[in-house]
């Protein structure tokens, strides 16, 4: 019998497939008198060369044009002739291969970060140099994503940036993870491309490479050491899944029609792939223009960024978020002190109270835009916590023509006075991932209490059924926006609960769309209902699972 | 020895594409051609570490200098490449 471990659930889907786990960084030996200087520079050149020329391959080999820039200068810095004569300098000076790689990307890293700003977000790429030429030089398995050269399901600790951007959607299954919550970096990377996912399953831990496993992204079950049999079962569902995927299209409804618009998050008019197919966006996140730059960006350029989005969508909606950013995400123009609390500072809307031209710009520069589309531009504002603090932004927003304004719900103050919010705004967009770590006071990042982040969470079903509750009452849009739309399951749990557009990114749409349609709207309400009345996450997830059929 | 100023295009910056494309057209150049900011001291242009650790960003004036046959053309070629926003350009192979 096979046996089973668990996990969260955080992207749904099944797969079947050998377990290969991903290496963590090797530890180096204790230091030793070198014997032969020459040929630990021999060792040091061959490492480095290894790891360019591996970096270059998988370059070469990269489906995402982003991931194959990323290696191939990552691939550039490791074959830079500087490094090596660091390397040098250091056995010149009497230390071992490992070691001198060691201190040499270690110097190197420190140039980077005394640069500053975007030229230190690279000292992560010498960080991982570093882990493979020391990796090469004792002869331990290469750390990072592992190459078996046939599918598999990919077992890690935890999944960092730096170590899927180079991860092919096409060799790997799954994703199983010792760490992380619904809302870590894999749980999105996996919805992001469409991959089950099950994270916070310690006993993954204990997986040899080679297992056959079967990885059930719905309910967080890792079935370890399955029959080929079992598992051929499992990939041909998955098929007819991808089939069905590819089949649905139009606008998203529950079997009986009843209207669930089904938007896109995007960060940028790059990530608009196919917007004939769109329905809207419904979170365009404005943080990446302001990313990666020392000063705010001008009303012209603003204006440019907002349009070519806009006039990807003539005639559908676009929900806009004015910055979010603060002491949480910093960004170096908006000159704030650091904070012993970021997440609970000065982030989202409450920037503006110091930094309020940067605001005005930007509505200045949305109100231009709108003028100049088709689209419906829909402006909201991040972490408002006053039905006050909403007002005025509602007023700043209609002096410049804006219509349809809008407050996003992340903090419960905002949930519980959701019926005073809709009085001065038009919409109110929630968003999940902080509305739970606020209401459980619980850090996002935080891997041990994923549990509590879980959107399954009854305590947060019903600050979503309040919202949903005063948005019916005033005849006044409620959206969720945070990644809790993106599970199918829970999609049918908020159509229940009255939310009328749900936003997600667009490989979780087919999925979403499909569910709906295969309930009714009274279906999903008493699944809704059985939800909120459930005594934990599980136990929701069950009883919506049970009442939807 | 020839020198050429130009002003960084990019608008991220001399990082990321930009410094590989930059760094990589340094190495396709008959001569050695080195790299710095202000009165700090130079770099060989085809030192990808070398280049982040300039912190060139956008509308930073960077000079380019090179010795010998050629040296003329590749400072062209070079200020030439840096003074667009290569970030807005699709990659070529993509």
């Amino acid at each position: 019998m096979p046996e089973a471990v668990h996990g969260l659930g955080v992207s749904p889907g099944r797969a079947a497939g050998p377990a290969y786990r991903m290496a963590g960084p090797p530890v180096l030996p204790p230091a030793g008198p070198v014997a032969d200087p020459a040929r630990e520079s021999a060792l040091a050149a061959q490492a480095l060369r290894d790891v360019a020329e591996h970096l270059e391959r998988h370059a070469a080999r990269a489906s995402n044009p982003q991931a194959r820039e990323i290696l191939e200068a990552q691939s550039l810095i490791a074959a830079d002739p500087a490094l090596l004569e660091s390397a040098e300098e250091g056995i010149a000076a009497g230390l071992g291969a490992a070691h001198a790689l060691d201190a040499a990307c270690a110097r190197h890293r420190e140039a980077l970060l005394a640069a500053g700003g975007y030229f230190a977000d690279r000292a992560g790429d010498l960080d991982d140099i570093r882990n493979r030429a020391v990796a090469a030089v004792l002869g331990l398995p290469m750390p990072g994503v592992p190459d078996p050269g046939h599918p598999y399901i990919l077992i890690a600790d935890d999944l960092a940036p730096a170590d899927t951007a180079g991860l092919d959607p096409a060799t790997v299954l799954a994703l199983v993870t010792e760490k992380g919550g619904p809302t870590s970096h894999t749980a999105i990377l996996a919805r992001t491309l469409g991959l089950p996912a099950v994270v916070a399953c310690r006993d993954a831990a204990g997986i040899d490479d080679g297992t056959l496993l079967g990885v059930d992204g719905n309910t967080g079950y890792v079935e370890v050491g399955i029959a080929e049999d079992v598992a051929a079962a499992i990939r041909l569902e998955a098929a007819a899944r991808r089939e069905r995927r590819a089949a649905g299209h139009g606008p998203g409804r529950t079997a009986d029609g009843h209207p669930v618009a089904l938007l896109l998050n995007i960060g940028s008019a790059h990530d608009l792939r196919a917007p004939e197919d769109a329905e809207g966006v419904g979170l365009f996140r404005t943080e990446f223009l302001f990313l990666d730059r020392r000063d705010a960006p001008s009303f012209e350029e603003q204006v440019a960024a907002y349009t070519a989005v806009l006039r990807a969508l003539p005639g559908r909606r676009v929900v806009i978020r004015t910055l979010d950013a603060g002491s949480d995400k910093p960004l170096p123009f908006l000159r704030l002190p650091g904070e012993a609390n970021p997440a609970l500072g000065v982030r989202g809307l409450r920037t503006s109270r110091v930094r309020p031209e940067i605001l005005d710009t930007q509505l200045d520069a949305l109100a231009e835009a709108a003028r100049g589309s088709d689209a419906e531009t829909w402006v909201m504002a991040p972490m408002v916590s006053t039905v006050a603090e909403a007002a005025a932004f509602a007023r700043r927003a209609r002096e410049r023509g804006l219509r349809h304004v809008g407050a996003m719900v992340e903090v419960p103050a905002a949930a519980l006075h959701a019926r005073r919010l809709l009085e001065v705004v038009d919409f109110l967009s929630i968003g999940t991932n902080d509305l739970g770590q606020y209401a459980f006071a619980a850090d996002r990042q935080h891997g041990e209490l994923a549990d509590l982040l879980d959107p399954w969470q009854p305590g947060l079903l019903q600050l979503i059924a309040m919202c949903a509750e005063a948005g019916r009452e005033a005849s006044k849009p409620v959206g969720v926006c945070g990644e809790a739309a993106a599970d199918p399951l829970l999609a049918t749990v908020l159509a229940g609960l009255g939310v009328r557009s749900l936003s997600m990114a667009a490989p979780a749409v087919p999925d979403v769309r499909d569910a709906l349609a295969r309930r009714s709207l009274a279906e999903c309400e008493a699944g809704a209902r059985r939800a909120l009345a459930a005594e934990g996450p599980a136990e929701a997830r069950a009883a919506a699972g049970d009442a939807a059929g | 020895m020839p020198e050429k100023t130009v002003i960084i295009g990019s608008r991220s910056g001399l990082h990321a594409r930009p410094a590989k494309m930059f760094v990589q057209a340094a190495a396709r150049q008959g001569v050695a051609v080195r790299i710095r900011v202000g009165d700090r001291p130079p770099v060989p242009a085809t030192s990808m570490l070398g280049v982040l650790a300039l912190g060139a960003e956008h509308g930073t004036a960077v000079i380019l200098q090179a010795d010998g046959p050629g040296a003329e053309e590749a400072l062209d070629s070079l200020a030439e490449l840096l003074s667009r926003d290569l970030d807005a350009e699709e990659p070529a192979d993509a």
